[in-house]
Order: C-alpha cells, then structure tokens, then sequence
C-alpha cells in the first residue's frame, strides 16, 4: 500500500486489529477499506481468521499464537493493491420495495419532520443509487450509504416498537434494510420482500460489503405476490450489469 | 444406538456452544461460543476432545440430565455450581462416567454464573454456518435446550480412564482485577476519565447476559463525543455509551457498532469476567500487549496439561467434606495465581 493509502493500526485487544482509515462516512474512505480487503484476499496472510469492513477501518480477526500484531502490521503495510480483475468487481443489486403507508408504518412521521410529502420522500428515498458499507448489529442487517441529503433525520430519542423483517429504515442520514424484526431508533419507511439473510440459501447473504444497490418501487399486491415466491425460497432481488 | 444425553430438567438460558461460529463476521453474524473458554476448554480437553467440540453450556437456571441406555463419559465444571449424581455431592468439576438412568444434576452455587457439561465424542447437534453454536437472538443454531430434548453424543474414540476431580486451580473463584489492553478509542477519554475507570470499582447491573455486561460506577467522562461512525468489535470490548458506563460485549456480541471502545478485557480475563453475577464489583488494572499475549499463551498451556485426580470412589468423599469444600471454594481465592 502507498503511503497515501495507510492506515492507522489500533489495537483491539490481542485478538484483533483495527485499520482504520479514516473517522467519517466517505465513499473515498470507504474505498480504502475495501482495497484493504481485497488485498488481504489476494494474498492471504498467515494467522488471519477473517475481516470485517465497516464504513471507514477493517477489522482484522487473527489468531496470536500464529502471528504477532507487530508482524501483521508489518505484512500489511507491504500488501500490493489486488489487480482490479472482473471477478472481484462489486455487483449490483436491483431490490423492490413497497412504499404503501401499510408497510411504510412511520412515512407519515417522515414527512412532518422533514416538511415534504411522503410521495417525494418515496422518490427521493427510490431514486438513489446506494452501496453496501457494512453489516452489523444482526445477521444481514444491510447498512447503505447514499441516502439522499434531503432525508436526514435524526435518531428517535427512544425506540420504537419492532419494525418487521425486510423493513427499509432510514435515520442519521443512513439507510438501511433489516432482516429480524427487533426494536428501533430508526424511521420504516418501506419494506421489501427480498430476504437479504436466507439461511436455507447456498449464499445465506445476498450482497456483499462494496456491492452497489438501487431500489425499484412497487405496488402492495406485488409485494405480497413476491414475498410468497421469497418465503418458497425464490430470488426476489434481480443482479444488474453494473 | 448412538448414546444420547437426555435433559431431564432445563433452566433458561442453557444452550449448546461450541469454540465459535467464525468467517461470518462481516454479514453481521456474531460469534457466540462459550461465555468462559477457560470452563469450556478444560472440560473439553479432559475428554480429548477438540476445542470445536460441541458442549452444553448451562446458566444459574441448572439442570438435570440422564445417559440414555449406554454409560456415558462426561465431565463438568466452571463457576462454583454444585453439581449432584443420584442426589449425591460431586465436587464442582469432575470427570464421571455417567450410567444409563443415573440423574446428573447442577445447580448455582455460592458464585459463578455459567458452568460446561461435556461427552465423551462430543455433542451431534446440528451444524449451521459452519458451528454447532446457538445464537439465541437471530436463531442461527437452533433454540434454548429444554426438558425432553434427547442429545445425540458422537462415538467417543477413547474410554475416559477413570473418574476424578479435575486439576484445575484456574476454576477457583478469583476476584483479582481484570486486565485491560487499551483501545481502539482510548484518545476519545480524558486521562481524568481512563483515571476513574482504572481506580474505581465497577458494579455488574442486571443487565448481563450472552451478548453483554452492563457495568455501573462513576461517569467515565468522553472528551470526543460518545458518536462514532461504526466499526468492528472484538469479544470482550469495553463500550462507554452516552450514560457514561461501560458495556463489555460478551460472546453473543455483533460484530461491529457506534459507541467508542476505551479497551479490550484480555481472553485471560473474559472467563472470570462471564462468571462475575449481578450485583457483585470488579476493578480494571491496566495491561500491556506483551502480558496479555502471556497470560493467555500460559493459560491455553496450563489446561492443555489439565489432570484428572484419580479417585478410588467418587463415594469416598463424604458429601459433609464435599460440602465444606464447596462452601471454601465460595469465599477463598485458592490457588488461581499460577496462571496469572
């Protein structure tokens, strides 16, 4: 890695590594974290058990018997960027989402808060082109970057009841699509049929970190249509050429 | 007929746990693996069996359990749970062979929160996503272990050679300070506030469980804000939320979060940390990356060497001298400071 490209290695605790690579949400930042990742996959380090990238560091799990952090750090300032082959390219995922007031419980909240109707927020929310940064909090809890500005809006100071799975929230200026139903500080705003964790699936998660995802709005018979087909273990998202 | 461990009696909170379910980190899904690696391994090794071994980790809510048709190898231990053959007082971790219709029983004691109930072959629950481990919250792995369930137990290669009390002083209760390796947002405090955290003692809240410890003492004060865009979390990190405490993210921990990490509990550390109940104190003391690495190397060792003291009868011990040492287990730190 170039130096314009290092990190900062901060410990946590003797079983991993932080590479963190910057302290904010950036598209730039993020980046270098997948360059990190894909890197460490091309040329796999010995001792590391497994990475988590996040919106701005990676994570670096590794087993202290088999490798020092002082020696890891050492391998990873001398890892060469991947070459940038196809196979390693980020997918694009096409995945429909209903915005009927049935499914999207707080749209109405939304709307007051933001002062815009809630046919422009479903729009505006529809319209973007987002990316994956991270997974989190449970399995297959899809965080998204590239929510419109428009649609900041500050966590709830208290959460609320559980959002169902598939519910698409958005809060902090952050989007994202759930796979358990569990209580929230965030604002439903839509629901998708697409499970985005299956564990009857080969691939029991539908995207990966760095993949690129658009939304494409349907009606509430569509989305009951599709979430049969889902629940009999169809693909209700479609892969784009990106 | 494969043997089959069947529950007679299961508290809440009693699952089966194996050494982790790793490489799904990045989806999302946590972990898990025992609360005390220490309790789980050293059952585990008493066995020969492998640290990916499959074993029945049981809360304070305890059990009871039977071997179906064929006698069963097992062996028990961690936390000062008392542990029971038929009704009659075993020590807190043994290694037995348990006959067809025989009742093994534990319950809490007078400290510790989790103890380990291994077989002989391991157990063949399920595997999902690589791991035999139950993750309660997202259901991977299956559910909580419940009266009825029959639990089919791999062939053991090896009959264990005889039955004893194991060796293995790092049981003991202990109540020393746990050790902490700072980061990786330690520059988000004060030193006034790392002061506070490293000199105070720290109240365990009734909010622990698989997932966290939730910690209560004074305020440690953030000077950067308590907001920090998520990143990765390790098993045993030292969350300090907006309220100022600290929340140390245990096995069922998810894999990445908001709230900036002052330190990270050292694996030496974690399992007498998971023994610690509600309502009971602890203090943190400062450690370096050279001791932790240490401490933990020196553990792995000390129970990879585990021993089984051979007994000529389990029965030999009255259960009036079992109790009482019970009862010492429960007040005094015995011999745990070889290992530290």
């Amino acid at each position: 890695m170039s130096d314009d490209f290092a990190p900062r290695f901060l410990p946590a605790g003797e079983t991993a590594l932080v590479a963190e690579f910057g302290r904010i949400i950036d598209p730039a930042i993020h980046d270098r974290v997948l360059a990190l990742d894909k890197a460490m996959t091309a040329t796999p380090i010995e001792g590391v058990i497994e990475t988590v990238p996040t919106y701005r560091s990676l994570m670096i799990h590794f087993d202290p018997r088999a490798i020092t952090p002082e020696t890891l750090i050492e391998q990873l300032t001398q890892l060469k960027a991947p070459p940038n082959d196809t196979a390693s390219k980020a997918k694009r995922w096409r995945i429909p989402v209903c915005y009927d007031p049935a499914l999207a419980e707080d749209l109405a909240e939304v709307s007051e808060a933001l002062h815009l109707p809630q046919e422009r927020i479903a729009a505006l929310h529809a319209g973007a082109l987002y990316r994956v940064y991270m997974y989190g909090f449970a399995p297959g809890f899809t965080f998204l970057g590239g929510l419109p500005e428009e649609l900041t809006i500050s966590r709830r100071a208290t959460p609320r009841p559980p959002a169902p799975e598939g519910s698409l929230l958005i809060a902090g200026g952050q989007a994202l699509i759930t796979t358990i139903a569990m209580p929230t500080g965030w604002y439903v705003i839509g629901q998708t049929p697409v499970r985005m964790f299956d564990p009857s699936q080969i691939k029991p998660f539908l995207a990966d970190v760095g993949d690129a995802v658009s939304l494409e709005p349907i009606d509430l018979a569509t989305f009951e249509a599709l979430r049969c087909d889902a629940a009999a273990g169809a693909l209700a998202a479609h892969e784009e050429s990106a | 007929m494969a043997a089959h461990l069947k529950i007679i009696r299961a508290g809440a909170g009693t699952t089966i746990q194996d050494g982790g379910r790793f490489h799904f980190r990045r989806y999302g899904v946590t972990p898990s693996g025992p609360m005390d690696w220490t309790a789980f391994q050293t059952v585990c090794r008493v066995l020969g069996l492998k640290k990916t071994a499959a074993v029945l980790e049981i809360s304070t809510g305890g059990v009871e359990v039977t071997s179906v048709e064929e006698p069963m190898d097992v062996a028990f231990g961690g936390g000062g749970f008392i542990w029971s053959r038929d009704g009659k007082l075993l020590s807190s971790a043994m290694r037995i062979k348990l006959q067809p219709g025989e009742r093994l029983a534990a319950k809490p004691g007078a400290w510790g929160a989790w103890t380990y109930l291994a077989a002989a072959g391991g157990f063949d629950t399920p595997v999902e996503m690589d791991s035999r481990s139950t993750h309660l919250r997202s259901g991977i792995g299956g559910r909580m272990i419940q009266a009825g369930d029959t639990l089919p137990v791999f062939p053991a290669i090896w009959a264990a050679a005889s039955e004893g009390r194991l060796k293995a002083p790092w049981l003991d209760h202990d109540t020393q300070p746990i050790r902490v390796l700072l980061g990786p947002q330690e520059d988000y405090f004060s030193a006034d506030a790392l002061k506070v955290f490293f000199s105070a003692p720290f109240c365990l809240t009734a909010a622990a469980d698989r997932m966290a410890y939730r910690f209560t003492g004074p305020k440690i004060e953030h000077a950067l804000g308590f907001n920090i865009v998520s990143d990765g979390i390790a098993l045993g990190a030292i969350q300090i939320g907006g309220d100022g405490q600290p929340l140390i993210l245990m096995a069922d921990h998810q894999p990445t979060g908001g709230y900036p990490k002052i330190g990270a509990v050292i694996r030496a550390d974690i399992g007498r940390l998971a023994q610690m109940r509600p309502a009971e104190i602890c203090h943190f003391a400062l450690c370096g990356m050279t001791e932790a690495r240490a401490a933990l190397f020196a553990f792995e060792d000390a129970i990879a060497a585990t021993a089984c003291q051979r007994q000529a009868s389990a029965a030999a011990f009255s259960s009036e001298i079992l109790r009482s040492l019970n009862l010492i287990d429960g007040v005094i730190s015995a011999s745990g400071q070889s290992i530290r």
